[in-house]
């Protein structure tokens, strides 16, 4: 326990001083939102945003974008570089657990995109005039199922990515196919019917609905938690299993 | 007492490659031990398995009385390692990296310490990535101890310290061992590993050609002393033939003589020189070192292949 909490403080701070990882995930998203603000404002469309404003609609959208990114595009980068430069060899060779030092990186990734999550919410409602949502309590428990969620995607691939370089590409690769096509950026209703399916297949497009449900006051959405909650289970599992494979070399 | 190392029949692969062949030693509590051989000869592989990092594919491996493939998590409380090609986040600094490793340990044990006894005090809020080549060895050997282990594996501590890092190194490794550490010292250095171990074993292409102390493989494989002056040509010095221990008197170069031979050879030729009169001033002798032992034993041959 006390090996996590030293891991985690240490890995906290190492986070801070990665430039490009706190611009993706903390001020990027900012800079959308407000682009996207200024594009579309704030009157409900029928037609798009399941009838929601679009300030509503994108907020909850974001707050998920925010832990996707956290957990595809920093958490691999690290852990894939740790073993690339034998940072993972030499904590291993100490009496460090490898569940330790994933689970000091996932509490790391959550942490940071709670932070990053928070700072977008009251950025919205404050200055843009989103909803507050009405099921506080469902909008929390919604969004730590899908930070935890994601960080646990990172974890696996962090594993299975051979190098940082391998894995920056894939994060910023899949950052982008989530912001564009996970109800983070133009509507579903008007994407062409093939990248609407795409869309359809990205955990982060369940993760908006996820979030959104409680904050709007429509409920949780069954379809949405069941998906997060197996991607977050074969995530563990499948990181567990590379885990013993690796120790075993 | 148990032993701290016991290693027997030791065999590893990696795919076609057979990185140890057949290894095997002891390692005494309490002493500083050297596994010494050219590159690929599988010294590093042979700590890898001794630590727990690798499986071994056949043979039997007891440190401190445990089983390093099925309690390696017990192991490495007990064990410090310092390890080859090995790093740490490029940007945690040297005085959190310390602090990081001393909390990881069960005790907690204090560790600044370290930061003086390893000439580190002036880089403790230096960036890993910022370090030097010898700032980062000190770094590893420091984290190795950090945990105060009964036994620690130094694989090529000294690689990359200049000459006098070196000596330093060598004064805490032996203060590391007087406070009752066990030492296993990988090195290619064959001065650090005679000044250093008190018994080492000599590697090649993954089995062992011999164990033992410096001075005793220096006996058994490079017996040999040589004794070198010069003297007019026409001056005979076939006399020395009958002085104690001399096997053979050579001319070299015209005014050159060169003894071989064993045993105080020095002494016996200087005083049989000055009873004829002769009394050459550039009398010199040199004697065998781990060294000539070492290249006498690995024939001299660089391996290559997995380190």
């Amino acid at each position: 326990m006390r090996a996590l909490r030293a891991m985690t403080w240490v890995e906290l701070k190492l986070f801070v001083r990665e430039p490009l990882t706190v611009m993706f995930v903390l001020v990027l998203p900012l800079v959308v939102l407000y682009v996207l603000n200024g594009v579309f404002g704030s009157q409900p469309d029928p037609t798009v945003w399941e009838g929601l404003s679009p300030i509503d609609f994108y907020t909850s959208a974001y707050v998920a974008l925010v832990a996707a990114t956290a957990g595809v595009l920093s958490l691999p980068v690290h852990l894939a570089g740790y073993r690339e430069q034998g940072v993972l060899r030499r904590f291993r060779a100490s009496a460090v657990r490898p569940a330790a030092l994933v689970g000091a990186h996932m509490t790391v990734t959550v942490v940071i995109a709670t932070v990053g999550a928070v700072l977008l919410s009251v950025l919205s409602v404050v200055v843009y005039d989103a909803a507050l949502p009405e099921d506080w309590l469902g909008v929390v428990a919604a969004y730590l199922v899908t930070a935890v969620a994601f960080a646990a995607l990172g974890a696996l691939l962090g594993f299975l990515l051979p190098t940082a370089r391998a894995a920056q590409g894939l994060g910023v690769l899949l950052f982008f196919v989530f912001m564009m096509l996970g109800g983070a950026g133009p509507p579903k209703e008007v994407l062409p019917t093939a990248l609407s399916r795409v869309a359809d297949g990205l955990p982060v497009t369940y993760a908006s609905d996820l979030v959104r449900g409680p904050w709007m006051g429509q409920g949780w959405d069954g379809t949405a938690l069941l998906v997060l909650v197996v991607m977050l289970v074969a995530c563990v599992g499948l990181t567990a299993w590379r885990l013993r494979r690796e120790t075993e070399g | 007492m148990v032993l701290a190392v016991e290693v027997e029949g030791l065999r590893k692969e990696y795919g076609r490659t057979v990185a140890v062949a057949d290894v095997s030693f002891t390692v005494e509590p309490g002493e500083i031990f050297g596994l010494l051989g050219p590159n690929g000869s599988g010294k590093t592989t042979t700590v890898e398995c001794v630590q727990g990092l690798r499986r071994a594919d056949a043979g039997r491996i007891r440190v401190l009385g445990l089983d390093p493939a099925t309690d390696a998590t017990r192991l490495r409380r007990l064990v410090g390692s310092q390890l080859q090609d090995s790093a740490l986040p490029d940007r945690l600094r040297v005085g959190e990296a310390l602090e990081l490793f001393a909390a990881i340990s069960p005790h907690g044990p204090p560790w600044r310490h370290l930061l003086e006894e390893w000439g580190l005090a002036d880089q403790r809020r230096t960036a890993f990535a910022d370090l030097s080549g010898g700032q980062r060895q000190r770094l590893f050997v420091a984290l190795a101890l950090v945990s105060d282990p009964r036994l620690v594996v130094l694989d090529e501590m000294t690689t990359g310290l200049d000459p006098a890092a070196r000596r330093v190194a060598w004064n805490l490794v032996e203060a590391v061992r007087d406070r009752g550490t066990t030492v296993v010292l990988v090195t290619h250095f064959m001065d650090e590993a005679h000044r250093l171990c008190d018994r080492v074993a000599v590697l090649s292409r993954g089995r062992v050609l011999a164990t033992g102390t410096p001075a005793a493989l220096i006996a058994a494989h490079q017996p040999e002393t040589v004794v070198r002056f010069t003297a007019p040509p026409d001056a005979d010095v076939s006399f020395l033939r009958g002085v104690g221990g001399v096997r053979d008197v050579a001319r070299v170069d015209g005014t050159g003589v060169l003894v071989r031979g064993s045993g105080p050879l020095l002494a016996r030729v200087g005083h049989a020189l000055v009873e004829r009169g002769l009394e050459p001033e550039d009398l010199a002798g040199s004697v065998p070192s781990l060294e000539d032992a070492y290249l006498a034993l690995t024939g001299g041959a660089a391996e290559d292949g997995a380190a």
